[in-house]
């Protein structure tokens, strides 16, 4: 890719790569140690090169190589405290709003180094959208919470063509186009994290990172946040961290199992690829060993 | 009688009715607690109600001091206590929620800033009166502001400025995290975070902290005559014109209490009575407005 195209295609930073060097640096055999598992055809949304992550003095990251293939639905599995979620929030650089967090290796968006000093962190944010473990809505009504984005944002375009379009990607028009209105914390918690999701979308980012979005939920709310992910894919990159295997096994396109060595050790990226090759037929006997229920 | 078989097999259930009844002795002695303090309170109200009403009226209200008791009114007193009431709001609300916001967002975790946090808590413990003599060193001598209402609200802001930004940081803290990363993960600046989610969220606690200052620095005396605030004053700041207000001198309702209340003519008793009834009301009014803007702007915020 050509940095002429980065530019056009990624408003992000249009900067990087011919502002200065990149203040990282890197190993060059590099890339002979990314997944080879992502086919090469497809387009990689987002990478990670050697990545290592730290709070203050503690590792929490260690030498993550991982290709995410654009427009696919990526499932993150591990144990508790393996740093699942961590992982998620480098791609947003939400852990930067911990003093003391830092990574070293680099992390790339369609190519470009979101950790280039030239790149904000809130461009970043709008990019790559964010939806939580819990549903957490604003106080305030349905419609001010899609429109919430889009208004920081400073968006000039018509609010409730972008307020509906959002809902109805999120699959909650029909429930709530009477009462947009009302208090969102109104809304049952499957319904809430629905109009999360559609807070999200609202900002139109390429990356959606969902943090365990349905360990709040009952089974029907869930299996609605699940079909409502394969119906947006085609749109959006999906990151997912889940505790839930089946959920991983169900929605996503691939897998990635995380591990750690024990309570305080770094965690490490130990199989990731297509997730039929996951759940079936690991390579990796600790991820067999997750798999099938003997640890974690 | 079966249940306490079973524990008594296992060695324990023994003793189980003076266990009882050492809950009954606490529950006795938290009830005295609570009444004494009731019956102080109540007993101080009737007292003071059954002095001061017969001279409550609305020329009580209306009139200015006089050495007849009879003649003695409250206006300029009041006046006063408004006037000083509402410079303090004005200055105070701006430096201690900036104050609150600046040390719960934005100070970076140092000593330097342990040392401020420490010295605020400190600073809510001095004595009011010291507060009165760097009054009037710092406004009414340096800053030449004489004895006005302008030198009296700054010195007041200064007394009630850590309990209004310990009480905002507390508000501030108590917006939910989950809020603050949803902000932050639809891409708002950290001011937009500020803006939109920490401020509104954190206002009703911010506002009740605030007036519940207020309320303290209403009944505060020392300070004020430490600073050479009048006894006796005929006219209401701001007479000679609205915006000269803050530069006139000025007499606020505890000092005129206590001007009276020191008088040896037993009329003036009543008439101090009669100011205690007025100063509880306006002390009263303020905290109901405390609550009532709490519970009006309170958003349900869950429990995230």
């Amino acid at each position: 890719m050509t940095t002429q195209e980065t530019q056009e295609q990624t408003p992000v930073a249009p900067a990087v790569g011919v502002n200065g060097p990149v203040s990282i640096s890197l190993p060059t055999d590099i890339r002979e140690e990314t997944s080879e598992r992502t086919s090469e055809e497809e387009m990689i949304a987002l990478e990670t090169k050697s990545l290592d992550m730290y709070y203050g003095d503690h590792k929490a990251l260690e030498d993550i190589n991982m290709r995410l293939a654009a427009k696919k639905i990526i499932a993150i599995i591990g144990p508790s405290g393996c740093g699942k979620s961590t992982l998620l929030r480098v791609f947003n650089r939400m852990n930067e709003l911990i003093p003391g967090a830092r990574i070293e290796g680099q992390v790339l968006f369609n190519g470009q180094d979101l950790y280039d000093p030239s790149v904000d962190a809130t461009e970043v944010r709008f990019r790559v959208g964010m939806v939580f473990q819990k549903p957490n809505p604003f106080p305030k009504s349905i419609y001010d919470n899609v429109a919430f984005g889009a208004r920081i944002n400073g968006y000039k375009g018509d609010m409730d063509e972008l307020v509906e379009r959002s809902l109805i990607g999120a699959g909650l028009w029909e429930e709530v186009k009477d009462r947009l209105k009302t208090n969102a914390q109104d809304l049952s918690g499957g319904q809430q994290q629905r109009l999360c999701i559609a807070r999200a979308i609202a900002v139109e980012p390429e990356v959606i990172l969902m943090d365990e979005p349905c360990s709040a939920l009952d089974p029907a709310a869930t299996l609605k946040i699940e079909d409502l992910m394969q119906e947006i894919v085609s749109d959006y990159t999906i990151l997912i961290v889940t505790h839930n295997m089946q959920q991983a096994a169900r929605v996503s396109d691939y897998s990635a199992f995380m591990s750690t060595e024990g309570g305080g050790k770094p965690g490490k990226l130990i199989e990731f690829g297509p997730k039929d090759e996951i759940f079936t037929n690991p390579k990796d006997q600790r991820t067999q060993d997750y798999i099938t229920g003997r640890f974690g | 009688m079966a249940l306490t078989t079973i524990g008594a097999a296992a060695g324990m259930g023994a003793n189980l009715s003076s266990r009882k009844l050492q809950g009954r002795l606490f529950l006795t002695l938290a009830i005295i607690a609570t009444a004494i303090g009731i019956v102080v309170l109540a007993t101080l109200l009737v007292d003071v109600s059954n002095d001061g009403f017969p001279r409550l009226s609305w020329e009580f209200i209306t009139s200015y001091p006089s050495r007849f008791a009879e003649r003695a009114g409250i206006l300029s007193a009041l006046m006063g206590t408004v006037w000083v009431m509402a410079l303090t709001a004005l200055f105070s609300f701006p430096l201690g929620v900036g104050t609150a916001l600046y040390l719960e967002h934005y100070a970076p975790k140092n000593r330097f800033t342990d040392i401020i946090q420490t010295n605020i808590a400190n600073l809510a413990g001095v004595p009011s009166i010291v507060y009165g003599i760097l009054g009037l060193t710092v406004f009414v001598r340096w800053f030449a502001l004489d004895r006005s209402v302008l030198a009296g609200a700054l010195t007041m802001t200064l007394l009630i400025l850590p309990i209004t930004i310990i009480a905002s940081r507390e508000a501030i803290r108590a917006v939910p995290n989950s809020l603050v990363t949803a902000a932050y993960g639809l891409g708002a600046t950290k001011w937009q975070v500020m803006q939109t989610t920490i401020l509104p969220y954190a206002f009703p606690g911010i506002l009740t902290g605030t007036i519940l200052s207020m309320s303290r620095a209403i009944g505060e005396t020392a300070p004020l005559i430490i600073m050479g605030a009048l006894t006796f004053i005929a006219f209401v700041p701001g007479s000679d014109g609205f915006w000269h207000g803050p530069l006139d001198p000025f007499t606020v309702l505890p000092i005129q209490i206590f001007n009276w209340a020191s008088r040896p003519q037993t009329a003036f008793l009543e008439t101090a009575a009669a100011g205690i009834v007025v100063l509880l009301i306006v002390l009263l009014a303020m905290n109901s407005l405390a609550i009532f803007l709490r519970n009006k702007y309170q958003k349900r915020v869950q429990d995230a």
